[in-house]
Parts: C-alpha cells; structure tokens; sequence
C-alpha cells in the first residue's frame, strides 16, 4: 500500500511543481493589472493575500474577446499546426518504416543520423534555412541552373518557409515514436495477414499502420503542440502577413510591456492544448475498457 | 587532511570573492564598440568584462523590469531609459566615482534631461537621427534627377514608393520611429499622446506599407551596402555604415544618408546602473573608462555614431566630427525633435496599429 502511495506521488509531485505551480503563477498575473514597476503588473504577493485576492479580475481575458486580432491569431495558429502536422507525418512515417524494414545492424547508423542534427544548435539550423531559401539562396541558384524557374522563388518570408522549418525542425520528434512502435511490430502478423489473402498493400494498412497507432498519435502531439505556440521558426522565415499566436504573445508581452494580457494569451493558449488532449485521452480510454 | 579540505574550501571561497570583485557584465547594443576598448579596459583595470549585446530595446526593458538580471552595465535609449527611471530600475550614479564628468558635453546633457531630469542616472553613450539611406543611382534611376532624396516625400507619397517598390525598400520595424516620422511629414507634432493624432499616422503609412519589401530594425545595413533595396528608413550610424561598407566593396553602389528635412527623430543611448548590480563599483569603473575622451573617441570613430563627449572631439577623425550626417550643424540640430515615452494605454493603441499596418489584420 505504502509503496503504491509513493508510485502515485511522485508523478504527482512532479506535475504539481513543474505543470501546475507556473500555470498557477500565470493565471495569477492575467488576473492582474499593468504597473510601472520591478516586476511590471500589481498587485502583487508582497500586498498581502487579502488585497491580493480583493484586486484580480477578469478584465484582461475580457479584452481579449474584444478585438479580432486575438482569435485570429489562435486559428491561423492551429492551421499551420494541423497542416504541418500532416506534413511531417507524411515525411516521417516512410522514412521509420523504412529504418523499421532495415536489416539489423544499420539501424542504430540510421538512428543517429536522425538524431544528428540536435547536436547542432537550432537557431543555428534556422538560420541555415534563411540561406536555403532567400532569392540568391541554395535552392533558388540550384532551381536556376537546373533550368527549370527563370525569376528566382520568393520562399523566405512566406508562410511556405515557415512550414519548410516545422517540418524539418520537429521531424525527429515524429520519426522517434513511429519508429519505436514499428520496431516492436512482430513481422509473422504481417505474413499472416497475406496468407489469409490480403495484398502487401492491405496489409500495410490494416496490420501496420493500426499497430503503429500509439506511435503517430505521439509523434503528432510531440509535432503539433510546439509547433501551434512557435515563435522562432515564424518570425525568422515567416513575413509580416504571417499571424500565429506566439509572435502576438511576444509583442504583448514585449511591445506593450503588458505582462497580464500577455499571460491571459498564454493561459488561452494553454487551455486551447490541454482540453482536447484530456477529451482525446478520456475517449482513448473508454475504448479501451470498452474492448475488455 | 582535515585541515586540507578546510583549507581548500576557504581557498575556493576567497577565489569566488574575488571572481566577483573582479568582474563587471556590461549590456550594449550589438556591433555597437571598438572591441580592442574591451581588452583595453581589463589591461588598464584587472577587472574581467563580461560583453553582451541586444538589439532591441524591448529585451532590454523586459530584463530590467523582470528583476535580477545580473548585469552591472546597460544602454537603454532615451524613451525606455525615463520609463525605466520611474520602474525603479536603476540607482543613482555617484558622480565621485566619475573623474571624467567634466568631459561630458553640456548641450546633450541638457537634452537628456528630458529623460533624466537631474542627469543623475545615466550618461550619454552615443546619440544619434533616424533617417532615410539612399542608393542614389537607383533611386534616381526611378524617380529622376529631381528625387525628394531629402524628404519624407519619398517614403511616404505613395506615387514615390510605387516607383520605389521594384528596386526594394526598408522600413525600421519600430513603431515609436515610424509613427513620429509620419506624423512630421503631415505637419502633426511627431511627439504627440493624443490617440486621434497617432491615428492620422495610419492614414499615411498604410497605403504605402505594400510597397515596403521588408519591415526590420538591422538587416538594412547589409542590404543596401549590397544595393539589394535602394532605399532604407534607419539610423543614422548604420546608414554611413552602409554607405561604408560599399565605398570598401567596390560595388559600384553609392549610399547616401538624410535627416529629413520635415524634421528628424534624435535619440540618445545612455548607459545607466540598474538597482540590483552585482558590482556597481566596477559599473562605475567602466563607465568612467568610457567617459575618457580618447576611449569615447575610439568607439565614435569606430561606429560612427557621435557622443555626448565633449573633450571626445579633438580625437575624432575628421570623417567623423567633419560630417554634417553625424554630427550635424547648427541649423539641423535645430529641425531635429524628440520624442517622450508613451503611456501603457497609448502604447497598446500604436502596437495594434502597427500590427494593422503591417500584416492588414
């Protein structure tokens, strides 16, 4: 019994400290007010409890509700997040398969050529991208000599650029867990399932890929939850008619020095991630019991 | 072996004291010093300099309104250096410790005292005009020989930037320069809080914001040294930075810079002592070391940017102190203006406005 206690405690503890404490904090400041102070919003813990708890409202989330730009900014978001979503599943799921199907001894080569890149530093591999795909860029000098565009493309600074830096930035995070759970797939239920008839073809698809279902669904939250909050890869590759909710959380946070709204964006954007995660995992579940 | 490990523990204790006597960690704006002052400074001192660099005033102010930023030294402008005054983020210079005050340069501290009403919590650094940065063989390629090369016209009128558009133009991506600037094109006080008067400067940048190639605060030096866009609306030092770089390349490209003649922004970069410095007595060490006029006059002639260092000038080579650009003459010093910090308020309205402008939503 003890020891179960303790099992449960830790993760428990470890979610209280590392996921609940900050939220809890954030919540805190978007129910706060802006001030001109060290630190910028009032009121603050060295108030007192009472007043504390007497001067928070609702006021910021309010506000937000008030202006297109915000749930603007959250939808545009979740576009490119779905999109290259997709996109990365559909790039990363033939190359695990393929490090799967590879004979043994390759496969941990394979493994680190995949890991590889993390070595170098991210911003480091964005920038990259910004010499790939400007118009004197890699790409566009390459396109040209080959011959096939005469005026060189215009990627950087577009929304094309921004998902081009998704893609490769989280394509390891999807590669990973796809690649685990095929590696664990037994090879018989595959000969099985052509022995009973089915083409390679079918096979493929009502053996493999429902066996690999915990894989994709990992990876596509590992691709997809970064991704919608992203900041980095938008304001380096993306122009300034590219909308996503981290660049707007940047200027409130600081542009307009407004460190409550700035957190009420942050708590939106949280909740927008958590509850269809939690509705995901409880319909996961139900499923499953519904199975036994 | 007891008394090692204790002997041990005091030596490393005693070394920790030291490191951070020893130590000074200065905040500047980047590509913004001649880098051998670093070394000169730990040579003639024995204190060990710590030199980080930002670019944008708001990861400045954002570090020193969080609190505990660990530095000693930082450059905030004029705007954010006020605003940041009334936060409470920096202490009080103590001007015993300044043996070179007297170099400093009446007529900048006098200007800064819109900022820093007493000139007790910063010193100037460098100052400087926000203007347009002309590649004139192109410019005049498109518009003709009678180019408003000088004028706001040529940003701002949209048959101009129409014309403009194909050879590619810059735009600082900073809503505090660009607003004033419209608003003295149409003969509004550029340093006005009234929202309805921010508002007129909608009016005028919106029709020409699609034929701006690019809204960014330092990626103009590059491209027009390289003649990639051919016209840029930036700062001063950059722009001659530009103009530079190209004399140097050979490229056949001609950079020239312009205070509009409606008026220019002049702003000052300071350097101030935020309240919680690790080491402020090594702040103070520094801060002198850059107030010595030969030292000033090292980093002015390096960046080209002036100073507010008067004992500087004799020092400054004459493409310097001889270029109306940097240090201009009397009659533009006087069509130069200010601007003062906007209220939270006034703020979120020209964030919002700016965003609208850029990205049309």
């Amino acid at each position: 019994m003890m020891r179960r206690a303790a099992l449960i405690t830790v993760p428990y503890l470890w979610l209280l400290l590392l996921f609940l404490v900050p939220f809890l904090i954030v919540f805190k400041i978007s129910l706060s007010d802006t001030a001109l102070a060290i630190p910028p919003y009032a009121p603050t813990m060295r108030d007192g409890l009472f007043a504390l708890l007497a001067e928070l409202d609702f006021e910021n989330f309010v506000f937000l509700t008030e202006d297109d730009l915000y749930w603007k900014a959250y939808l545009s978001s979740l576009k490119i997040a779905v999109i290259s979503t997709v996109l990365t599943l559909l790039v990363g799921y033939p190359i695990a398969y393929g490090m799967a199907r590879a004979p043994e001894e390759w496969r941990p080569t394979l493994m680190m050529l995949v890991i590889l890149p993390f070595w170098t530093s991210f911003l480091i591999r964005v920038y990259a991208w910004m010499g790939i795909l400007s118009n004197e860029g890699l790409l566009n000098q390459f396109l040209q000599w080959l011959g096939l565009i005469n005026d060189p493309l215009t990627i950087l600074n577009t929304t094309t650029a921004v998902y081009i830096g998704i893609v490769y930035t989280y394509l390891p995070f999807m590669i990973l867990p796809i690649y685990a759970a095929l590696d664990r797939l037994d090879d018989s239920l595959n000969e099985a399932a052509e022995d009973l008839g089915c083409s390679r073809m079918q096979a493929f698809w009502l053996v493999t890929i429902p066996l690999s279902k915990n894989g994709i669904i990992a990876g596509s939250f590992l691709v997809f939850i970064p991704a919608l909050g992203e900041f980095v890869i938008p304001s380096l590759l993306g122009g300034s008619g590219t909308l996503m909710i981290g660049k707007v959380l940047w200027e409130e946070f600081f542009n307009n020095r407004d460190w409550p709204v700035a957190s009420a964006v942050a708590v939106i954007l949280l909740l927008i991630l958590v509850i269809p995660i939690v509705l995901f995992q409880r319909n996961q579940q139900k499923q499953a019991e519904a199975e036994q | 072996m007891k008394n090692r490990i204790l002997g041990g523990v005091a030596a490393t204790a005693l070394t920790a004291v030291s490191a951070m006597a020893d130590e000074v960690r200065v905040y500047n704006w980047s590509d913004y010093i001649d880098e051998s002052l670093l070394e000169k400074f730990e040579a003639e001192t024995g204190i060990e300099l710590i030199y980080d660099v930002f670019d944008s005033n708001e990861v400045l102010e954002t570090k020193m309104l969080a609190g505990g930023s660990g530095y000693d030294v930082v450059v905030p402008s004029g705007t954010f250096l006020q605003r940041q005054i009334s936060a409470g983020a920096f202490q009080k210079l103590d001007m015993s410790k300044l043996s070179n005050n007297g170099n400093l340069w009446d007529v900048i501290e006098d200007r800064l005292k819109k900022y820093d009403p007493s000139n007790e919590y910063a010193i100037n650094y460098m100052w400087g005009t926000t203007g347009i940065g002309v590649n004139i063989g192109k410019v005049k390629e498109a518009l003709g020989e009678d180019a408003p090369v000088g004028s706001l016209a040529l940003l701002f009128d949209p048959a101009n930037m129409e014309k403009l558009a194909g050879c590619g133009v810059h735009f600082l991506d900073a809503p505090a320069e660009m607003i004033p600037a419209a608003l003295a094109y149409i003969g509004e006080d550029p340093d006005s809080q009234d929202k309805d008067v921010i508002a007129k400067a909608e009016g005028v940048l919106t029709p020409v914001a699609p034929f701006v190639q690019k809204f960014h605060s330092s990626e103009y030096i590059n491209a027009l040294a390289n003649g990639d866009i051919c016209v840029a609306f930036g700062w001063s030092g950059d722009i001659l930075q530009a103009r530079d770089r190209a004399a140097e390349a050979e490229n056949g490209v001609e950079i020239e810079y312009y205070a509009p003649s409606e008026g220019a922004l002049m702003w000052f970069d300071n350097m101030a002592i935020p309240v919680d410095a690790p080491n402020p007595d090594a702040a103070h060490k520094f801060l002198n070391f850059i107030m010595d006029a030969q030292n000033m006059a090292a980093a002015s002639n390096y960046v080209y940017y002036a100073n507010g260092n008067l004992a500087s000038q004799e020092f400054l080579e004459e493409d310097v102190i001889g270029d109306t650009a940097i240090y201009p003459d009397a009659a533009t010093l006087e069509n130069l203006y200010t601007t003062s910090p906007y209220g939270p308020k006034t703020q979120r309205l020209v964030t919002r406005m700016w965003t609208k402008i850029k990205s049309g939503t």
